[in-house]
């Protein structure tokens, strides 16, 4: 069959540029307030002071990389920002992204708009090891009632044990799937009757419990963006930016997937074998997140729904929307988490949902933008 | 020989669906898989292109063994549109480029673009290009599963019941963009349906299912009133009317 008189449509091309507007309008939004959320704090630091030692940052590292024996001025203002605030601000951003491309990823092969890592247990999983670290194996304790004074002694055995269940729990998910055929019911039904179970072990240790480990485990439970250091944040990063690449190779399929299995079929998608590779990466990455950084609930699930409000469903333009989206509704979180009870700095999952769920209601009463 | 089909047989959990179905295609022919409901028609339609693997027989389009052949491969060669089709929030355009698939490398080229753009003109899809597809109608949404099948530029097209949830004129809007692409590209098409009217009105070829086997096979003579009512277990009688053959049953059913 020849299709051999066809044009190019002008609207159409026009429609497709506007949706990669969007992307990068995100975009630089996102990065302007990357210097907002680093120049606020309990030392103001002026935006163009911040982009100043950003840059001078990174050319003074590229230069001591090429000459070893540099010597470089620091100030302390170099100091807030490299060692603090820049580390949180990327923390937040990667998670964001993070998890929200998991959640875009598990809504489209589970054909659930309820997919997120929250939903399918992974989180309450990370939880329940990180209860289990605390409550049976002794890794932390809490000094006083202050929230700082709560300590992880042992942070690495706290993130290996939840990052343990985590993994366990994506494992039962894909045994259960593979001993009924994979289907998206199953996977779905599965991850939340594992998701109560974890809950409920969490709840069964913390009853048993001392007081100073309940507050640890809570402590924990509690995501917080600024846990990570930079080596930690580089496995992120790296973790995330693999995901999301692998995504984005296939968005092809998960278009052909939202149009029905069998159309995919049809279209020469192996839908199993997606819905499964899919499935394993998109919980690798929250199960990364979630044991470094705790719980933080919410963006998964949302930020996929509120960019399918604004440019589509299209996997193409979703995917790296999402990110964008993710990105910035954790960074604004936890940008407004520190100033807005200073010197107090409020739990980051307590704003996402916050300023997450205003926004994601008024989208919904909106209904699809035109 | 476009299509060999040959000895096909499926089996669900142990008990046998279809058994030792064939038959072969031409190009420009369009086949008719007629029979009552659950005697297999989506079956045979699906074991086309190895969405279902058949336990038995071989399916070749032009010499390829599509049960070897990888899922990619089928998809160029084979174009498929099932009974139902999502409607997610995406326009017309993107839904039909979504048959691009098996085509695509990296990302969609301009070449790409034209051929929908030609296919969504073709199937007077073009007002309808930028809307939503969960804001259309059912006939709308047939066509652009349609298109989207075309533009995977098959050899063979299968359509499960393309014109089940269609009103008159729909029906026969499509069927006749069936019998057009068919004459002019080189193509060949299977379809199951109900209507026999509509059936006998576009289709050249005639397959009836009977408890899972080839009842009957063959051109518009094979479907004769006696084979109707051995076959759906109805009496009838075939007339004809200006031209067409039509099927008109001699009893009203048993309520």
């Amino acid at each position: 069959m020849h299709f051999a008189d066809g044009v190019v449509p002008g609207d159409y091309l026009g429609y497709v540029r506007k949706k990669s507007l969007w992307i990068l309008g995100g975009t630089v939004l996102l990065f302007l307030l990357l210097i907002v959320s680093i120049s606020v704090g309990a030392v103001n630091i002026p935006p163009h002071e911040v982009f100043l030692s950003l840059a001078n940052g990174v050319v003074d590292r590229i230069s001591l990389l090429l000459n070893p024996g540099t010597t470089i001025d620091i100030t302390s203002t170099d100091r807030i920002i490299w060692n603090i605030r820049l580390p949180q601000a990327l923390a937040a951003i990667v998670a964001g992204v993070g998890l929200s491309v998991a959640g875009v990823a598990m809504q489209s092969i589970l054909r659930n708009p309820l997919g997120s890592p929250f939903t399918l247990g992974i989180s309450n999983a990370g939880a329940f090891g990180a209860a289990v670290s605390v409550i049976l194996l002794g890794a932390g304790t809490m000094q006083s009632s202050v929230a700082d004074a709560v300590t992880i002694n042992n942070p690495y055995l706290t993130t290996m044990v939840a990052f343990f269940f985590c993994l366990l729990a994506t494992a039962v998910i894909l045994l259960i799937s593979r001993i009924r055929g994979t289907s998206p019911e199953v996977m779905v039904l599965a991850g939340v009757a594992l998701s109560s179970l974890f809950t409920a072990g969490t709840m069964f240790l913390q009853y048993f419990a001392s007081d100073t480990q309940l507050a640890a485990v809570v402590f924990w439970t509690f995501g917080d963006v600024g846990r990570a250091n930079w080596q930690e944040l580089g496995i992120m990063a790296l973790v995330t930016g693999a995901a999301t690449l692998y995504f984005i190779a296939n968005r092809w399929n998960y278009n052909a997937i939202d149009a029905g299995d069998e159309t995919a079929k049809g279209l020469g998608v192996s839908v199993e074998r997606v819905r499964d590779v899919g499935m394993v990466v998109a919980a690798l990455v929250s199960a990364v997140i979630v044991s470094f950084l705790g719980v933080i609930g919410f963006v998964g699930l949302v930020c996929p729904h509120m960019v399918r409000r604004l440019i589509g469903d299209d996997q193409r333009y979703l995917i790296p929307g999402s990110c964008v989206a993710g990105g910035i509704l954790l960074l604004a979180s936890d940008t407004v988490a520190r100033i807005i009870v200073a010197p107090y700095v409020l739990p980051v999952a307590v704003l996402t949902a916050f300023l997450g769920a205003p926004t994601f209601i008024y989208l919904l009463l909106r209904g699809y933008r035109r | 020989m476009i299509l060999d089909v040959d000895g096909v047989a499926f089996t669900y959990r142990s008990s046998p669906v279809i058994q030792d179905i064939t038959f072969d295609l031409r190009p420009h022919q369009i086949l008719t898989i007629l029979g009552p409901n659950g005697v297999g028609k989506t079956t045979l339609l699906k074991c086309m292109n190895a969405i279902l693997r058949p336990k038995a027989g071989s399916v070749l389009i032009e010499g390829v063994d599509l049960l070897t052949a990888d899922r990619m491969e089928i998809a160029r060669k084979v174009g498929y549109v099932p009974q139902r089709c999502e409607a997610g929030r995406m326009t017309v355009f993107d839904a039909v480029l979504l048959g691009r698939r098996p085509h695509i490398g990296w990302d969609v080229s301009e070449k790409d673009i034209r051929i929908v753009e030609a296919a969504v003109r073709m199937l007077n899809l073009e007002d309808l290009a930028l809307r939503y597809i969960d804001e259309l109608s059912g006939g709308e949404l047939q066509k652009v599963s349609i298109a989207r099948a075309l533009v995977q530029e098959p050899r063979v097209l299968l359509l499960d019941e393309p014109t089940s949830s269609l009103d008159l004129k729909n029906q026969l809007d499509i069927l006749g963009i069936v019998r057009n692409v068919t004459t002019e590209h080189d193509v060949a098409a299977v379809m199951t349906m109900h209507d026999l009217n509509m059936a006998l009105r576009y289709a050249d070829r005639f397959i009836l299912l009977k408890d899972g086997v080839i009842h009957a096979a063959g051109g518009p003579g094979v479907v004769t009133a006696e084979v109707i009512e051995a076959v759906y277990g109805v009496p009838v009688t075939v007339e004809r009317y200006n031209g067409f053959r039509v099927v008109v049953p001699l009893e009203s059913g048993s309520a």
